[in-house]
């Protein structure tokens, strides 16, 4: 056999090579090279013009769908994201359209197929990474860490990661300890990641499609319990910065901060304060990595008051990371001490009500705006 | 039971065992069938197969590619002894993994490969940056942590990399690169491009679940892949057969092929690696499991002789050498001069020693590099320095 066989030798025994036949007698499809790559012509997707109501993953699943339309490149990896369409839905039906290579299934190996991943960004290819449930991402912890997120420095700047590990997380299904888990703090000191949590309709899909966009490893948080929320989505060929704060509610009393599911936890509660005569204004933090600085300071600034609200772990969580840069940063911009109100330091528990009392409730904010900014106005009955 | 395996633990027995295992193949199968001009006809130590059916023993070689393999390997070996001087002397600090006494492994798998092939291997990767196109003086100068060097010294010795000849690293966590080379082999599948993508690890890292994880989606995918375990024997310490239920690593694939080599000897990883990549590109992925030896501890604070024996180290470096091999085969079938060879030693004596000196001279890293390379674009953020007053911009 020749030592050098060229791309068009490849293309044919491609094709000659036998499909795979299943247990049924099914023939699998011939996987064949992305031919469109190297033709990498990115086309421009003409979206619909107008503002359309969808639940948040199929604002995925179309964030996604047009990115993969616009840029031969981009490909989706991870169990069941294929033929069964995701386990949430997300890649629904795009196997269809794309083919096994983009929409690629692979084995339960979470550490071999997150490694992959990584390998195939730094050829140039822009994979996204599905873990089915983040908590079993701890399984290629150590290729986040040490190859998606130190690659570019390590080669001094010569390689990038141009990846989207993304999943859903948090509490609220009855899932147990192990598929209710907060894993904002395990990966937001890894230097060289971006981590993103989206919260709404419209941030879910503008985020993504930036987040595949972009040249960095981006850990992308979505959440078990948003995944049917209805919302609008932008339209066109709307991106939204991967790095900005959302102001969700401006006000002048003290700010909130939140992010993911806690947003709707906390205007539950914005709801009961707004009948007390409370002002308080509410920031979506989107970047948990790096912070927006930027918003942050300036609502600080306003308001003198903060109170963070967060689904993550008390000890090591996104809110010590952030309360910690406050008191450091703007501590002559306050007139009280930053409260942190967190998830317990406890494995979440499958009993609904040890469950609920894990996590934050809106009435825990209430008694924190109370403690923050004095009783005032209206006391409801 | 458990007297029984005291009994094993404690029985000197053992080490016999490893050095038999090793001795197996001794010196190189090298009687030359003819000589034609300045082309020769050699047989290779055979290779034993796994689900494949071996190529040919039989290799030709011309005067030239003796004289190339003479020299890279020669460059490589002076430059890991010149590593292990400066070590010494503490020029270089830190981690150092040489791979003196393997040299024929990169070697004849340069000779058999193209630069759009990938590459990815361990921490033991000097001499893969050089083959794949570096000089001496960047891998030098990253051992010394200056900003010359392959990584501008920040890698240092385990994380060297090449993308314009699509060398991926430089891995520093044991067997975590082998799922990133299945990675290349998919992106290699992904664009049609013909290419292969080499995923090297050692024989202590083929116990890594994760190798595992990428055999079966590179056998399940059919990519073009071509794992390679350089197995010296030795994971650290721990001897092959300590760790490993089965010490043949070409058949650890199970359902893919492989094939065991002769390490010590370019012209059958040469003629390993052209059968390789043919079926890698046609078929799907294979397994080459190199026999190959370090002559240097596992790192600069091993010594390397407390878990073997000095005796098998000489032997090898007696019976086995891939230089002495070459120089063999130049110098007895009279295809050239013993002064062309001196002459070479000394031209690559004097690049050593110049690249040593042009990596001393070498500046450290600026300050400002520190806060470099952590994101690919200046995010328009700022990063806290140590006592979160200072603050530091994101640069790509």
């Amino acid at each position: 056999m020749a030592a050098a066989v060229g791309s068009s030798a490849m293309a044919a025994a491609l094709a000659q090579r036998t499909p795979a036949v299943g247990p049924s007698g099914a023939k699998a499809p011939v996987r064949r090279p992305c031919a469109a790559v190297r033709a990498s012509q990115r086309a421009t997707v003409v979206a619909g013009a107008q503002k359309r109501e969808m639940m948040m993953w199929e604002a995925l699943r179309e964030g996604l769908d047009e990115e993969m339309e616009r840029d031969p490149t981009v490909c989706l990896m991870g169990e069941d994201v294929g033929h069964y369409g995701g386990s949430y839905k997300v890649s629904s039906g795009l196997y269809k359209k794309y083919g096994e290579m983009r929409l690629l299934d692979t084995p339960i190996c979470e550490n071999g197929f997150m490694g992959m991943g990584v390998g195939a960004a730094m050829t140039g290819l822009r994979p996204i990474v599905e873990g089915m449930n983040m908590g079993f991402l701890l399984l290629a912890f150590n290729q986040i860490s040490n190859n998606c997120g130190m690659l570019h420095y390590t080669s001094g700047g010569q390689y990038k990661v141009p990846m989207v590990i993304r999943g859903p997380g948090g509490v609220g299904r009855q899932l147990g300890a192990e598929h209710s888990q907060r894993l904002e703090s395990y990966f937001q000191s890894i230097p060289g990641v971006q981590l993103v949590a989206v919260s709404t309709v419209a941030n879910a899909k503008a985020l993504l499609k930036s987040a595949i966009r972009s040249d960095n490893p981006i850990i992308f948080f979505e959440h078990v319990l948003l995944y049917n929320v209805k919302g609008e989505v932008h339209a066109g060929d709307f991106c939204q910065s991967l790095e900005r704060a959302e102001i969700v509610r401006e006000g002048t009393d003290v700010t909130i901060f939140c992010y993911s599911r806690m947003r709707y936890v906390v205007m539950q509660a914005v709801a009961e304060l707004e009948k007390q005569g409370y002002n308080p204004e509410v920031v979506d933090l989107i970047s948990l990595k790096p912070f927006d600085m930027e918003t942050i300071s300036k609502s600080i600034k306003k308001t003198r008051r903060a109170i963070i609200v967060e689904e993550c772990m008390k000890t090591g969580g996104i809110g010590a990371s952030l309360s910690a840069v406050i008191h450091e940063s703007l501590f002559n911009e306050l007139d009280h001490e930053v409260l942190r109100l967190s998830s317990q330091d406890v494995p979440t528990s499958y009993a609904y009500e040890l469950e609920a009392a894990t996590i934050v409730q809106p009435e825990k904010v209430v008694q924190a705006v109370h403690k923050v900014c004095g009783a005032r106005g209206l006391v409801s009955a | 039971m458990l007297a029984a395996f005291s009994a094993v633990a404690a029985g000197a027995s053992r080490r016999t065992l490893a050095a038999t295992a090793l001795g197996a193949q001794r010196g190189f199968a090298a009687a030359v069938k003819e000589a034609d001009g300045d082309t020769i006809t050699v047989e290779v130590n055979p290779f034993k197969a796994h689900r494949i059916d071996p190529p040919a023993t039989t290799v030709t070689a011309t005067k030239d590619e003796l004289l190339q393999y003479f020299k890279e390997l020669y460059r490589l070996r002076r430059m890991e002894i010149s590593a292990d001087m400066l070590y010494k002397a503490k020029q270089i600090r830190g981690f150092c993994h040489l791979y003196d006494g393997q040299e024929a492994v990169i070697v004849g798998m340069e000779a058999a490969l193209q630069k759009t092939d990938s590459v990815i291997t361990s921490y033991r990767n000097h001499a893969t940056h050089v083959m794949r196109g570096g000089t001496v003086v960047e891998v030098i100068s990253e051992l010394m942590g200056k900003v010359t060097g392959a990584s501008k010294g920040k890698g240092g010795s385990m994380h060297m990399y090449r993308r314009e000849a699509n060398f991926f690293g430089g891995q520093g966590i044991v067997g975590a690169q082998v799922p990133l080379g299945a990675g290349l082999a998919l992106a290699h599948q992904y664009k049609g491009d013909g290419g292969v993508a080499v995923a090297m690890y050692g024989d202590g890292a083929a116990n890594q679940g994760q190798i595992s994880e990428s055999f079966n989606m590179a056998a399940l995918w059919d990519l073009p892949c071509i794992f390679v375990c350089e197995n010296n024997h030795y994971g650290m310490g721990t001897a092959e057969w300590r760790s490993a239920k089965s010490p043949a690593y070409y058949t650890r694939g199970d359902y893919m092929p492989g094939l065991k080599v002769d390490g010590m000897d370019v012209l059958a990883v040469k003629a390993a690696f052209a059968f390789a990549k043919a079926h890698a590109v046609a078929e799907g992925p294979i397994i080459l499991e190199m026999d190959t030896y370090r002559y240097h501890g596992h790192s600069m604070s091993d010594p390397g002789s407390t878990y073997r024996t000095r005796d098998e180290i000489s032997s090898i470096r007696q019976q086995r050498d891939p230089i002495e091999h070459i120089r063999k085969l130049l110098l007895d079938n009279g295809l050239v001069e013993p002064s062309v060879i001196k002459g070479i030693e000394k031209e690559v004596k004097k690049e050593i020693d110049g690249a040593i000196e042009a990596a001393k001279a070498a500046a450290v890293p600026a300050p400002e590099e520190l806060w470099a390379s952590i994101y690919k674009d200046n995010l328009g953020m700022s990063l806290r320095g140590l006592d979160s007053t200072h603050m530091h911009t994101y640069s790509s």
